[in-house]
């Protein structure tokens, strides 16, 4: 008998951690060469890790919810034999975008020999001091009452009906109660009608998609000293230009937003203040200049925020700008995006204009040194010197590390990103 | 031979893979399919179409049968009744042709490439096909498993001689004298009446306390009683011993041993997944008992492997595996979908027929529900009376606090064709309200399932 220790596959990019979101075996399980063992987060993408051989599962390294090491032990899985077959299939077995996974044979040794822990990143008696537990805990009915339509639409969109609030007869789910959640999320028991004290609480871990978020968010706050800088923008003209272009539009082409009209004053921005487009490696001091401009869209998703990148914006005209981010933003909302169309981007935009509000202080998207956030337009009475004039504005909020990028660098881009909107012909010139 | 690549390989083309099959076509899904025998499988070819149409024809034989005289209530007579059982199967075997080429025509409009031949897997994502010109090489992204079933014989009473399966059974060219049927599950006794219906002098020995175990005592109870109105014999709790020149010898429940008189020996004594010959070994893939293991997508332990239909377990019927065949085929055409379906219809074709959906008292009790069960007899039902058949009744079964359906049962001449009502108010989630407030077209044996559901209401109208 051997055993092989199946390590922490390298997730390339430079990752050197993974989060476990799901084990798919647990010991004394057989296992089956290809059969999958396990599902890790990386960057926002999930990847499963198959089993290279055939065997039993003797030992698991670590606990959904942990922060594994690349090459940390993340199974042991008992042999029969030598265990020569793991030459086989190591390589063409691993799922795309995941090297080859790490192992090792170990023969003949006695269990307990290999006790090498999977190093989490965050001391596991921080996060275990409170059991969660979900309260309050009622016997959950068979499945959700719901008709075969409103199943399918849920499973269509990646909806638990089990959180999804029934209102029609015997709790029955509706295609508006679906509806419903889906515009507002979980709802509350309808049966709470009275005024009373609510005592519940509900204790949820925070782990996967959710988890990922939060961790980059305080990187990036800790980490990135923000200036943000809100300016007002006179958009009538550049709305009239869009409303023309949609008019005309061409069957194959997509509807225009404002994005990928902002995209290009980026594009046409960042060539002029290159420091603007780039990355700072904080830790090796070294900032980066990027000459693609690889724009990331923060975009919600039903499990969360993600940040899907139009790459190469500055070889894309509006239209194609325009169809490669309604691409990878559906990629994004489907689950189905590749880790390469949600990594690699060099500015970002947020976009929270859709729900109101005048302004916003963006977090910048790390290691990036820029962000720049769209709030909602507004039809607001401007003085032109003589009289009050109705004009279409949009303050746009960005953000900007301040260690490397100064105020007026800051207010230039802005300057100039105002100019160019303001003026949408310029959008078009060649420069 | 030219390899073929393709993104869907499915193994098998009976009701699960090619319903598969042509669901994949249709999304536009590059799909090849693989069949060794005639398209359509088992339900096709030797179960469900071909029963059906002896158990029609020995019914209506009986029917003719008690007008000979002056004897039908009716009023109609005639000279004699004749059986040509010959004659019988050669139209069983048209309308399975119909069938068969119906399938492959479908097959093809849905641009679904057909190959001839038994596949065996050289790994899990590439197939050899021994065809008539040799061997063809299959390589797909994805592959379903859709190989089906096949009877089980007994030891001592191996398929042979007087000793047939119901495959045998349904392409009898003379009806047997004596005819001896071991296993009185659904198959058993739904060709066991049938025979009885043709003139057979019919045995049924079944090793458990009663015939078609997997139902209630209630439900069984009419079929036991119209088996006796026939003159067939039941022996339960027996069990076969072996089988001699004259017959088969069984032992009965208190250890006795007897002989009976056979000309024929029909087994049914239940299916088991058909795996052999297909190179399964190699892939190692998990299983559940005999059967394949595979979770709510028909994923098998090895990935872009499926199963689906019989060789995944019970209920081995082809619409549970028509349902799946469906569930991978969008699955694979990058659809989110999984099983979730609430109940899989079961339908005996048995005299009378029985229809089970979803729960039965026992088994709602068992899970910890508190039910209200209303049930209303044929024998109240005009539309029964008008057809000289009022046995049997309509179940219904529902939680007491919610009055959601759990499950809808019945038994009775015709019944199955009640279960879609009943399979549909599960999958919707009706309540008994719903049913009791729906109309029921009168008169018809429907009525039976809305005055059921008033029964467990409190008001039944008609009893």
């Amino acid at each position: 008998m051997a055993e092989f220790i199946i390590k922490m596959p390298d997730v390339g990019e430079g990752v050197a951690e993974a989060e476990l979101v799901e084990w798919h075996v647990k010991p004394g399980d057989p296992v089956r060469e290809d059969m999958v063992l396990a599902a890790v987060m990386t960057d926002k993408a999930t990847v499963e890790i198959p089993s290279p051989v055939n065997g039993i599962v003797r030992w698991l390294g670590a606990e959904v919810g942990d922060t594994i090491a690349v090459k940390a032990p993340l199974l042991r899985i008992e042999v029969a034999g030598d265990g020569e077959a793991a030459d086989d299939g190591t390589g063409a077995s691993a799922p795309v975008g995941v090297e080859a996974s790490t192992m090792s044979t170990i023969e003949n040794q006695p269990s307990g020999v290999v006790e090498e822990k999977p190093v989490p990143s965050i001391a596991k008696d921080q996060r275990r001091a409170k059991p969660v537990e979900t309260h309050p805990v009622s016997p959950a009915p068979v499945k959700p009452v719901a008709s075969p339509a409103v199943r399918l639409r849920a499973q269509e969109g990646g909806i638990d009906l089990r959180q999804v609030l029934g209102t029609g007869p015997a709790g029955r789910i509706t295609h508006d109660d679906l509806d419903r959640f889906v515009v507002r999320g979980a709802d509350l028991p309808v049966s709470a009608k009275a005024l009373a004290r609510n005592t519940t609480f509900e204790e949820i871990k925070v782990t996967g998609l959710r988890r990922r978020i939060s961790e980059k968010m305080t990187r990036a706050a800790a980490r990135i000293p923000h200036i943000t800088y809100v300016e007002e923008i006179d958009v009538t003209d550049l709305e009239l230009l869009r409303e023309t272009m949609n008019g005309n539009r061409k069957q194959d082409q997509p509807k225009l937003t404002l994005l990928p009209f902002l995209m290009r004053a980026m594009v046409k921005t960042c060539a002029e203040q290159p420091g603007i487009n780039a990355t700072f490696d904080d830790d090796a001091g070294i900032i980066t200049r990027h000459g693609g401009v690889h724009i990331g869209v923060a975009t919600q998703t039903s499990t969360g925020l993600t940040v899907p990148v139009v790459r190469h914006a500055e070889a894309r005209s509006i239209w194609d700008c325009a169809a490669e981010l309604m691409r990878v933003a559906e990629a994004a909302r489907s689950g189905s995006a590749l880790r390469e169309e949600l990594s690699g981007s060099t500015i970002t935009i947020t976009s929270l204009g859709a729900l109101g509000g005048i302004a916003t202080t963006p977090i910048i998207n790390y290691p990036e040194v820029a962000i720049v956030g769209v709030n909602k337009i507004v039809m607001r009475p401007i003085w032109d010197g003589r009289r009050f004039v109705a004009r279409k504005m949009m303050n746009l909020s960005s953000s900007f590390d301040h260690r490397v990028v100064d105020g007026f660098d800051a207010a230039s881009f802005i300057q100039r990103i105002k100019a160019l909107l303001e003026t949408p012909a310029l959008l078009f010139i060649e420069s | 031979m030219k390899e073929i690549i393709c993104k869907l390989l499915v193994i098998g083309a009976g009701p699960g893979g090619y319903t598969c099959a042509i669901r994949a076509g249709q999304l536009g899904v590059d799909t090849v399919i693989v069949e060794a025998e005639r398209a359509g499988g088992t339900c096709l070819n030797i179960g469900c179409i071909p029963s059906k149409a002896l158990i029609h024809a020995a019914e209506e034989y009986d029917n003719v049968s008690h007008m000979v005289g002056l004897s039908s209530p009716l009023g109609i007579s005639v000279e004699s009744a004749g059986l040509d059982l010959a004659r019988t199967v050669a139209w069983k075997d048209g309308i399975v042709a119909r069938l068969n080429s119906g399938v492959l025509a479908l097959l093809a409009r849905a641009k679904v490439k057909i190959v001839h031949g038994r596949a065996r897997f050289r790994d899990g994502k590439t197939v050899e096909v021994e065809t008539e010109t040799g061997i063809q090489t299959i390589r797909a992204q994805a592959v379903v498993i859709a190989t089906g079933s096949e009877p089980v014989d007994l030891p001592g009473l191996a398929f042979g001689g007087s000793v047939m399966s119901s495959t045998e059974a349904l392409s009898l060219t003379a009806v047997p004298k004596k005819l001896v049927v071991v296993g009185a599950g659904y198959i058993g006794v739904e060709l066991g009446t049938a025979f009885a219906k043709m003139g057979s002098k019919v045995t049924f020995v079944e090793a458990r306390e009663q015939i078609l175990p997997q139902y209630d005592r209630d439900l069984v109870a009419p079929v036991a009683k119209r088996l006796t109105a026939l003159g067939v014999r039941v022996l339960n709790s027996t069990k076969v011993k072996g089988l001699t020149d004259d017959g088969l010898v069984i032992k009965d429940a208190a250890g006795e041993e007897h002989r009976l008189a056979a000309d024929k020996v029909l087994v049914a004594v239940g299916r088991r997944p058909r795996t052999k010959g297909l190179g399964l070994d190699e892939l190692d893939l998990d299983r559940a008992g005999p059967f394949l293991r595979i979770d709510e997508h028909c994923r098998t332990s090895m990935r872009g492997v499926y199963a689906i239909g019989d060789l995944t377990g019970e209920p081995m019927l082809a619409h549970r595996a028509m349902a799946q065949g469906e569930l991978v085929a969008e699955i694979v055409a990058g659809k989110r979908r999984s099983w979730d379906k609430r109940s899989i219809p079961a339908v005996c074709f048995t005299d009378p027929e029985i229809v089970a959906v979803g729960l039965s008292p026992d088994e709602a009790r068992a899970q910890g529900f508190d039910i209200r069960v209303g049930q209303f007899p044929f024998s109240a039902n005009g539309r029964a009376m008008t057809v000289s058949r009022d046995d049997g009744f309509v179940r219904v079964v529902a939680r007491a606090d919610s009055n959601l359906v759990l499950g809808v049962q019945a038994v009775g001449f015709a019944v199955s064709e009640l279960s879609a009502a009943f399979s549909l108010a599960i999958e919707m989630g009706a309540r008994l309200e719903d049913i009791a407030a729906t109309i029921h077209a009168h008169p018809t044996r429907s009525e039976g399932f809305q005055e059921a559901a008033m029964k467990a209401l409190g008001h039944a109208l008609h009893i």
